[in-house]
Order: C-alpha cells, then structure tokens, then sequence
C-alpha cells in the first residue's frame, strides 16, 4: 500500500513537472532546424522545458517574432541594427553552417571539381554555358571536364539558403551584385527551381551537367558531389566542419553592431568562403519575461553545452569568446515592461 | 402522422389549444426557415470576406504598379519590382494543354464505361477512377519529379524535338533543353489529375440518358459512336460542359504538382520543354519568406488574379450553358 501511494505521488510529481513547466515556442529558419531540434531533446530530458521551433523559414519568424506570436524567431538572413530597432527587436547568432555547390557530372567526383568565386557567378548569371568553358578548364588543370551543357538549378521558395548563397555571389561578383543582389528570393537569370533542399538535390542528381547549391549536412546526407571552392586568400578549400569553423573565427563579431555579421567570403587560408551564421531574435521589450528567461537559459545551456551535438550533424558551434559577447548583448537589450534586464 | 391525428384531435376538442398549436408551429416552421437562409448566407458572407480581404490586401500593388501589374515580366524581390505575366501565362497554358489532353481520355473513359464496358468490369474501373482522384497532389507531385521527368527527359523530349522541333510554325514549341521539368510536363502530370474527375462526372451524366432515347435509336439502326455523338452528348452537354469547367477549375488552382514539375522560373518561353511558373506555385514557393509589405502584397494580388481567373471560367460556362439552353427552347 505505501509503496503504491509513493508511486501514485511520484508519477503525479514527473506529470505535474511536465505540465507546468512552460514550453519554449519559436518559429523560422529551416537551415538550422535539424540542430535545434536535437539542443530542444536533449535539454528536455535534462529540464523537462521542451522547445515547439516551427521550420517556417527565416521570412516567416521574422514575421512571427514581429507579431509576437512567439518567443523567439530565427533567421538565417541577419537582421541590420537599424531594421533591428524599427522593428524593436534584438538578435544573437546561434550556430554557423555552410552552403555548398553541387554538380552531377559524369567522371569525377566529389571535391574534384573546383571553382572560384567569379566563375561560380558567371554561370549562375548564365554567362558560361557548358562544362570545358575555358574559364573552368583554366581551374582544373589535369581533370577532364565533359563538354556538356550546364544546368542551373536553384532553390524556387524564399530560403534563407539562397540568402547566403546570393549574399556570396553578391561579394565576389559586381555584376552579379548590381543585376541580381542578394535576397532569401531573388530574380533568378538562370536555370530551374526546386522545392527546397530535397528539390534542389533531386534534381542535380537527375540532370546530367547539373549545379546547384544546397545546405553542407543535405549534401552529405544525399551523398552529392561536391565542390572544392577558392576562397578570398586564392585557396582551394573542401566544405567540412574544419573549414567552416575558420571562417566562423575570421569573423570579427565584435566590430558588428547588432551582430550584423555575414560569414561569406571571410579572409583565412583555410575559411570556407559560403559560410554562414544563422540567428535568433528576441523582442526587445518583453512581455512575459518568464517566458524570455526561459528562451536564454536554453540557449545558454545549447551554446555551452551543444557543440558536441553540432559537430555530429555538421553545424559548427560558435567560439567561446562569441558566447560573452551574446550575454552581455542579452543583457543590455533584452528587459522587462519595468526597464529591467531579464538575464544577469 | 401522429402530429396530424394529435392536432385534428384538438382541433375537434379544443380550438384554442389548436391555435396554439399552430402559431407554434408555425414559429418553428418559421425559425427553421431562417436558420436554413442563414446557414445559405454563410457561404456567400466567407465569399465576400475573402474578396476583400484580397482587395485591401492588393491595395500596395494598386497604389505600386497599377494595372502594370498585370503586364509586367518582371519579378524580383530584391528590388521589389513584380510582376504577374509570366505566372498568369503559366497558369493558362499548363491549364490549356492539360484539358486538351484530358479531355478526348476522359471522353473515352465516359463512353467505354457506359456504353461499351461489360457489366463485370465496370465496378473495378470505376472504383479505380475514383481512386485515382482521391490520390493527394504531393503524390502526383513527387510521382511526376521521380518516374515521370526522368522518363520524359530520356525517350520522350528528344523525340519530340526530332519530330516536331524543325516543323513551321509549330517548330520552336518543341525545342529546348529536355530536362523532364517545365511548362509540358507540368501540363502531363496535370492531365492525369485532372482526368478522373472529368471522366467521372461525364459517367455519372451519361447513364442519366434515358434508356428509351437510346434504344430508339439503336432501333432505327444507329451504331454505338452516332448513339454517342448524336443522342447521350447532345441529351448531356450542360453536364460534359460543366465537367469539363471542374476539371479546368481543378488544373487552374493546383498548386504542390506543379510546384514540383513546372521548374519555377518567371519567365515566358515559347518552347514547352522551358520551366515556367504558375500563380499557385508562386504563392506556395514565395509566401512563407516573405517579409516585405510590397512583396506580400503581390503574392495576395497573384491570389487575387487566380480568383478572377477562376471566377472568368465558371462564368463563361454558366453563360455557355445558358445560350445552349436557350437555343434548344427555340427550336
């Protein structure tokens, strides 16, 4: 009988746990979902706190955080800190990915490959046309390019994907900045769309003489053929978790007002040039600051606690330097109805 | 019944009870009526909700781009210039190419199913057909993106380019890089969507053709295709039109299928093989990103021309309807 009322008592006890304890709601980017997810898993177990991030993409939780019908939003498209106070929001970054160009060719094979900057450019903007171009034969000295028509294939959604990938062509190319710019959508001169990574993948890996771009993690996953890239320093660089952590460190986040900081085409012999932050944002004055408060232990706990996860699934995790900068900026930006700052 | 021998009972021994009865009933009859015109005007109230929900929502692009919208090429979020050509042009020609091919094959279906199918098969094609239209579009979607495009790209275009690409006048439809995604295999992949729905209300029309009709004429020797041209099409075109208008009605809103073949480009091209886009698809694509106002605007400006689109076709039906009716009155 006692042993049974002490279960009864317990199992109430863990329920009652559950819940009360308040689940963490955000809404956005899809980029960083799969890692946030596993952060989200993790720090139930450990808190009984659960995370519901809808993968909306990066427009929609900025729509959803404006709207306040969330906690928190996320976006792979950095906000500048003048939209950031229009809008009377804050944000921090939370983990860097990268973006990767992908080709279905016939004979070579992952890595082979390699393109600069300026060539990747000209044919997303449709200028080269066929594989043995001389401009990228002049790149692979000793590969044997097909001579074969080059398709395009892009991301047809708004994706914040696309923002990094468009931001860096935007960075290595003038005529790409000044016909296309950088945008989560933009006017695409070449090529067809898919629906997302599955789209884009599934469709460079049909087409023969296919490029496309896709998040680093999918390219792994769908075994794609990868490119090596030139980076800023005139360096071939592969995509791997090594490569996109120096470009992460190259990036002087401090010297970044709002954290307005986008990873592409950063300096460093070994930075992979189409790296990118993805990020939360926060309303600067909260309503319910319970709710708040708890948003920041989470991903206190994620940016102290969640590297070895982030490697696992290819993401890298910010620099332990990056994460006292966050607080302090948590600190200064994130307050109360009563001017009070939630997090200390 | 009872309620009939209660009141015939009262109105025998109580004529004030029965008037109470009746005044009763009558409100009830009364409240019942109402609540039926309310429930009716339900429809008509969300109809009109809608409508101007889209109008206030296309007020930014009014004030932008005026009825240049309508005629615009461009659509570029980056610089927020937009324009709704290519995905109105999209719309129609996928919708266009995709009734004619469904058409004559849900003809067929229609006749073989009544007219010509034995009695045991009947059941299990009709069963199948309406299977085939309960099928979701992602499925038709992702069945058009793995089996269907890898197919058309490898025996099907470059035939067609061999066969057709050098013709007059017809010639430029069929060149074009042969990927197996675009404004045709969208169009393909939309006809057989499109297919059970046409051909399973054709059936349902044709067996209301009354048997005597038929047999008179099979009586004074008609074949079965004079029977079919002559007697059930003629006794049915009201509903073959409207068959036809749920199908094209079907194709003009489809949004996941194409999504998936249509190669999601805001461009006009006149060879079929070239991707294109759609308003459905462009809404589906773009909604979710986008953030700024102007954006938002066009893409509920896009939902808005499909709405007319629509609206135009079902219109243009009843008219169709209408004339025939008309005519048949005045002969």
């Amino acid at each position: 009988m006692k042993f049974l009322k002490a279960t009864v008592l317990a199992v109430a006890g863990s329920m009652s746990a559950v819940v009360f304890a308040a689940d963490i709601t955000g809404a956005g980017a899809t980029f960083p979902y799969p890692i946030y997810a596993k952060w989200a898993d993790a720090y139930k177990t450990k808190t009984g706190v659960g995370l519901n991030y809808q993968a909306i993409g990066s427009g929609g939780g900025i729509k959803q955080i404006t709207a306040k019908t969330v906690d928190f939003g996320a976006s792979d498209m950095p906000l500048t800190l003048e939209e950031q106070n229009k809008a009377g929001l804050t944000q921090f970054p939370a983990i860097v990915g990268g973006v990767v160009p992908v080709t279905n060719l016939e004979g070579i094979v992952g890595g082979q490959l390699r393109l600069s900057g300026e060539v990747l450019a000209d044919i997303y903007l449709g200028k080269i046309k066929n594989w043995s171009d001389k401009a990228i034969v002049a790149l692979n000295p000793g590969v044997k390019v097909p001579d074969q028509n080059i398709v395009v294939v892009r991301r047809s959604d708004g994706s914040g994907t696309s923002f990094i990938f468009t931001n860096y062509l935007s960075k290595v190319s003038e005529e790409w900045k000044t016909k296309v710019g950088a945008g989560t959508a933009v006017n695409w001169p070449e090529g067809v769309g898919g629906k997302g990574n599955e789209g884009v993948a599934s469709y460079v890996q049909r087409i023969k003489g296919a490029i496309g771009y896709v998040e680093f993690a999918y390219a792994k996953k769908a075994k794609m053929d990868y490119i090596a890239m030139k980076n800023k320093d005139g360096q071939f660089v592969q995509p791997d978790d090594a490569t996109f952590q120096a470009a992460a460190a190259y990036a002087d986040w401090s010297k970044a007002p709002g954290f307005y900081e986008i990873l592409t085409n950063e300096p460093g012999k070994t930075s992979w040039p189409i790296t990118s932050a993805s990020f939360i944002l926060m309303q600067k004055v909260q309503d319910k600051p319970e709710n708040a408060l708890a948003v920041l232990k989470f991903y206190d706990w994620a940016l102290k606690n969640g590297g070895a996860s982030a490697r696992e699934l290819d993401y890298v995790p910010l620099p332990t330097a990056l994460i006292k900068q966050i607080q302090d900026s948590w600190t200064a930006n994130i307050k109360d109805a009563a001017g009070k700052p939630i997090w200390k | 019944m009872q309620n009939a021998a209660k009141s015939m009972d009262i109105e025998m021994t109580n004529p004030l009870a029965y008037k109470a009865l009746v005044a009763e009933e009558s409100r009830k009859n009364k409240a019942f009526k109402y609540l039926a015109v309310a429930m009716a005007l339900v429809v008509l109230l969300i109809l009109g909700a809608i409508v101007l929900s889209l109008l206030t929502g296309a007020v930014p692009v009014a004030k932008e781009f005026g009825i240049g919208f309508l005629f615009s090429k461009e659509w570029d979020p980056v610089q927020h210039i937009y324009g709704a050509l290519p995905a109105i042009y999209g719309t129609l020609v996928t919708s266009a190419i995709a009734l004619l091919l469904a058409l004559p094959i849900s003809l067929g279906i229609a006749v073989f199913l009544t007219e010509l199918c034995p009695i045991k098969l009947r059941g299990p094609i009709g069963t199948a057909i309406e299977l085939l239209a309960g099928i979701p579009s992602i499925i038709y979607g992702m069945w058009g993106l793995f089996i269907l495009a890898p197919f058309l790209s490898e025996h099907v275009q470059p035939a067609m380019t061999e066969w057709f690409g050098d013709l007059w006048l017809i010639g430029p439809l069929f060149q074009g890089p042969p990927i197996g995604i675009g404004i045709m295999p969208a169009s393909i992949v939309l006809a057989i969507m499109i297919i059970p729905f046409i051909s399973s209300v054709m059936r349902d029309v044709f067996t209301v053709v009354p048997a005597t009709l038929k047999e008179s004429a099979y009586g004074l020797g008609a074949t079965t295709s004079e029977v079919v041209w002559d007697i059930v099409l003629p006794y049915t075109r009201v509903g073959v039109v409207g068959a036809v208008m749920l199908g094209l009605g079907r194709a003009l809103g489809e949004t996941m299928a194409v999504t998936f073949m249509i190669g999601n480009a805001n461009e006009i091209n006149l060879s079929l093989f070239e991707s294109g886009n759609s308003i459905a698809s462009l809404l589906a694509n773009e909604f979710a990103e986008a953030a700024n106002p102007l954006h938002i605007s066009s893409l509920i400006t896009l939902g808005l021309i499909l709405f007319v689109i629509t609206f135009i076709v079902l219109a243009a039906a009843r008219v169709m309807i209408a004339k025939a009716e008309k005519k048949e009155g005045v002969r």
